[in-house]
């Protein structure tokens, strides 16, 4: 099966996937959910396969979720960050390359602040490489596991009218997802203050608002975006309270989406900032799903690339 | 000095003489002393053969990096102009950015004095504003205009200081010297990599929004209506900045400005396609289609007085970090022609005339240097250039000692046939260089 629809050796982005693509890596994915519920939570699908964890860029969820859908597929994994690694900011991108292939990984995960340098790592590396976010550009498996609890929690994406908010102009989140979804058939709106869109957003191929409750009108899923606290964000927004009282979700504006309505976050949340607090943990939330879902998603990408890097279908899980 | 060349049997191009036709050039003494169709053969005049040939006044790059002193590893005057020899330019203006930055005539001099040492083109170095370019104090504007600068710029980055460039406009006329901006409001461009719009939102990019350029160019004209100051914008990259410039002309103002190739035939649709090719970085960066066009209209009509390279090498070490992290600037001299040649006059968009004005005439008149014609009198100075001839890009035949170019195999048709600099022929297919003190400094 993954002979005829999966042949990629990279996963640098959804906007090279198509739809049969995107719907290969949910399918794969659904049979790796069970092995968390396992008492040994273990395969031996990449045993002897070398996976590095290359983090150019802080990182705590990510790379956790990567490393344990690492071990749980018995894969030998390595991780480098920029505080333990001295592949830093500077050196060329076929230096780094060169010394990641002398190392002879199978499968090289990168995370880095700067769009497109896992595509250009790709194309000097015999490995794989799987895009775990590159600045505000792609993150590919966040979008995939987004879809993936969707499409659990709903049984379908087609034709589910989704909102996407926040700070779109410096979100990976959001570009990724539009995408994915879009491509799944999902009706997705993009809001958020004028200060945090892109120019011209509505070329990111959603539909584009400027308020919370037009864009969660009817909405059968609503996803909020972390407001970056860290970054120079403070002239996109005067105040943590003022972005609460016009772009933060709240259990009376969720009356406006559907009833049936589930919430999501890529996380780390800023609880009474973009969601409040009864919202993150009410009965609409799937954040953790999420967490736990991303694992799954992230199993099945690891095994697919393995598979057709090493030009093989790869043992089954 | 070399002894009387006649350039014979080409077609001459000169919008100063108003001369399109068949004609033969003559230079005796480093000078032009006849221009006009079938001259008598000049008693030890040595003869090039121009038959197939346009024969142009030599071409001016008012707006390259040369890198030394300081980055000789990026280029050196000599390899720099000797790239110049090979793209069919005659004469080069260079950017103070150096390291030291040339901030004091003793710079000035050295350049010069490298340039007649490696005898490939001649150079005009342009002056710093501001000591150290770091936009406080003015530098000796007179001194250095008698070291031979032709003009002053911070280039690299703006004059920011509105009360440093208003003096800077005022202290100028002193000497004639135009104040060359790269006009970017530092506020605006912030982080940016490239051009702010649907690319760089989809590519989730930091942009630079045209309004960086548009707010400093505006800003400046202001001054410029201030002080009767002379004006030059380099490397004008966005329609609101040419309407500006239009708009600050009709009321009379002395201002001029130039455009870059890369500015004219790519944009920001091209940085896209590139994948974020660091070799499709530069400032400012390429613009949007709306810009790309508004600029080419402006070529055409008149609006634009100058095409310039901006040649600005970067080793490949540099330019094999990631976009974000490469610098800006990419190489122009060797392409710069071609891509005139083939894009903007085969393609109808100008004459051959109005490209002869926009690369030598006009570049002469801004920076105040002899040159720009082939009338008598005139410095004998003469580009020739083959209609006919297809050449790919090819970084790896590059004389710059840098690679980074947007162009590398386009194919175009047109190139430069050789140049000649005060009566001298220039080999610069890259045989040895001929002695020192060749050619003679031409600062009348």
């Amino acid at each position: 099966m993954s002979e005829a629809v999966w042949q990629r050796g990279d996963l640098l982005g959804v906007a090279e996937l198509s739809q049969a693509e995107i719907l290969h890596v949910l399918d794969t994915a659904e049979s790796f959910v069970e092995v968390a519920a396992r008492p040994i939570k273990k395969v031996p699908t990449l045993r002897g396969k070398t996976v590095i964890n290359l983090f150019f860029e802080a990182s705590t969820r990510t790379s956790s979720s990567f490393e344990i859908a690492e071990k749980r597929l018995s894969a030998d994994n390595i991780n480098f960050s920029t505080s333990s690694s001295s592949l830093s900011k500077g050196e060329t991108l076929l230096d780094t390359a060169r010394n990641l292939e002398a190392m002879a990984p199978d499968l090289v995960v990168i995370r880095h602040a700067h769009p497109r340098v896992p595509h250009a790592l790709a194309e000097r590396l015999a490995s794989g490489v799987i895009n775990a976010g590159d600045g505000a550009h792609e993150h590919p498996t966040q979008a995939l596991l987004d879809a993936f609890t969707i499409r659990r929690r709903k049984g379908r994406v087609e034709g589910l009218k989704i909102a996407i908010v926040g700070d779109v102009a410096h979100s990976r989140v959001v570009r990724s997802n539009v995408l994915c979804l879009t491509r799944l058939g999902a009706d997705v709106t993009v809001a958020g203050p004028r200060t945090m869109m892109p120019e011209e957003p509505e070329s990111l191929g959603a539909r584009v608002v400027y308020s919370l409750e037009e864009a969660i009108e009817g909405a059968d899923v609503v996803m909020m975006l972390r407001v970056q606290l860290e970054r120079q964000a403070r002239a996109a927004f005067p105040s943590e309270r003022e972005y609460f009282e016009f772009f933060g979700l709240t259990a009376e504006r969720l009356r406006q989406a559907n009833d049936d309505a589930i919430i999501m976050h890529p996380g780390p949340i800023n609880r009474g900032i973009e969601i409040a607090s009864e919202v993150a943990d009410g009965p609409w939330s799937v954040i953790l799903e999420q967490v736990a879902n991303g694992v799954a998603v992230r199993m099945a990408v690891l095994y697919l690339l393995a598979g057709a890097k090493s030009g093989e279908d790869g043992p089954t899980p | 000095m070399s002894g009387s060349l006649l350039i014979r049997g080409g077609r001459v191009v000169d919008p100063t003489q108003e001369l399109d036709g068949p004609a033969d050039v003559l230079i005796e003494g480093g000078r032009v002393t006849a221009c006009g169709p079938g001259l008598p053969a000049a008693e030890s005049a040595r003869e090039v053969d121009a038959a197939g040939l346009v024969v142009v006044p030599g071409l001016i790059d008012m707006h390259v990096h040369l890198r030394e002193p300081g980055q000789e590893y990026k280029e050196t005057i000599d390899t720099g102009t000797r790239a110049a020899a090979a793209g069919g330019f005659t004469a080069v203006a260079c950017m103070p950015n150096t390291d030291p930055v040339n901030d004091d005539p003793s710079l000035t001099e050295f350049m010069l004095k490298q340039a007649e040492r490696a005898g490939w083109a001649r150079v005009y170095p342009i002056a710093a504003v501001s000591r150290r370019l770091e936009g406080r104090e003015l530098t000796e504007f007179g001194a250095q205009r008698r070291s031979g600068a032709v003009a002053v710029s911070d280039d690299g980055r703006p004059v920011w200081s509105a009360a440093l460039m208003r003096q800077a406009l005022r202290y100028a006329r002193h000497f004639d010297l135009p104040v060359i901006q790269h006009a970017e409001e530092l506020a605006l461009s912030g982080d940016g990599v490239m051009h702010e719009g649907r690319f760089s939102t989809r590519l989730g990019v930091e942009g630079i929004p045209g309004a960086a350029d548009d707010v400093m160019v505006s800003r400046d004209l202001l001054l410029v209506a201030d002080t009767g100051g002379r004006y030059h914008l380099a490397h004008m990259s966005t329609a609101r900045s040419l309407d500006l410039i239009r708009a600050a002309r009709a009321d009379g103002q002395r201002v001029t400005c130039e455009v870059s190739a890369h500015h004219l035939l790519l944009t920001d649709e091209d940085v896209f396609d590139s994948g974020l090719d660091p070799n499709f970085k530069m400032h400012p960066p390429l613009r949007s289609a709306a810009d790309r066009d508004a600029l080419v209209l402006g070529l055409a009509d008149g609006s634009i007085d100058a095409i310039a390279s901006d040649h600005a090498p970067h080793h490949p070490d540099e330019k094999e970090l990631d976009f974000v992290a490469s610098p800006n600037g990419i190489v122009g001299l060797e392409t710069t022609l071609s891509l005139c040649l083939d894009r903007l006059v085969a393609k109808g968009v100008i004459d051959l005339a109005r490209l002869v004005d926009l690369l030598s005439t006009a570049p002469a008149r801004i920076l105040g240097v002899a040159g720009g014609s082939l009338a008598p009198g005139s410095p004998g100075d003469v580009t020739l250039i083959d209609l006919e001839r297809q050449v790919e890009v090819d970084p790896a035949a590059f004389r710059s000692r840098s690679r980074n170019t947007p162009f590398a195999g386009w194919k175009l048709r047109g190139a430069p046939a050789g140049t000649v600099v005060g009566g001298r022929r220039i080999e610069s297919a890259g045989v040895p260089r001929t002695g020192a003190g060749e050619i003679p400094a031409l600062l009348v």
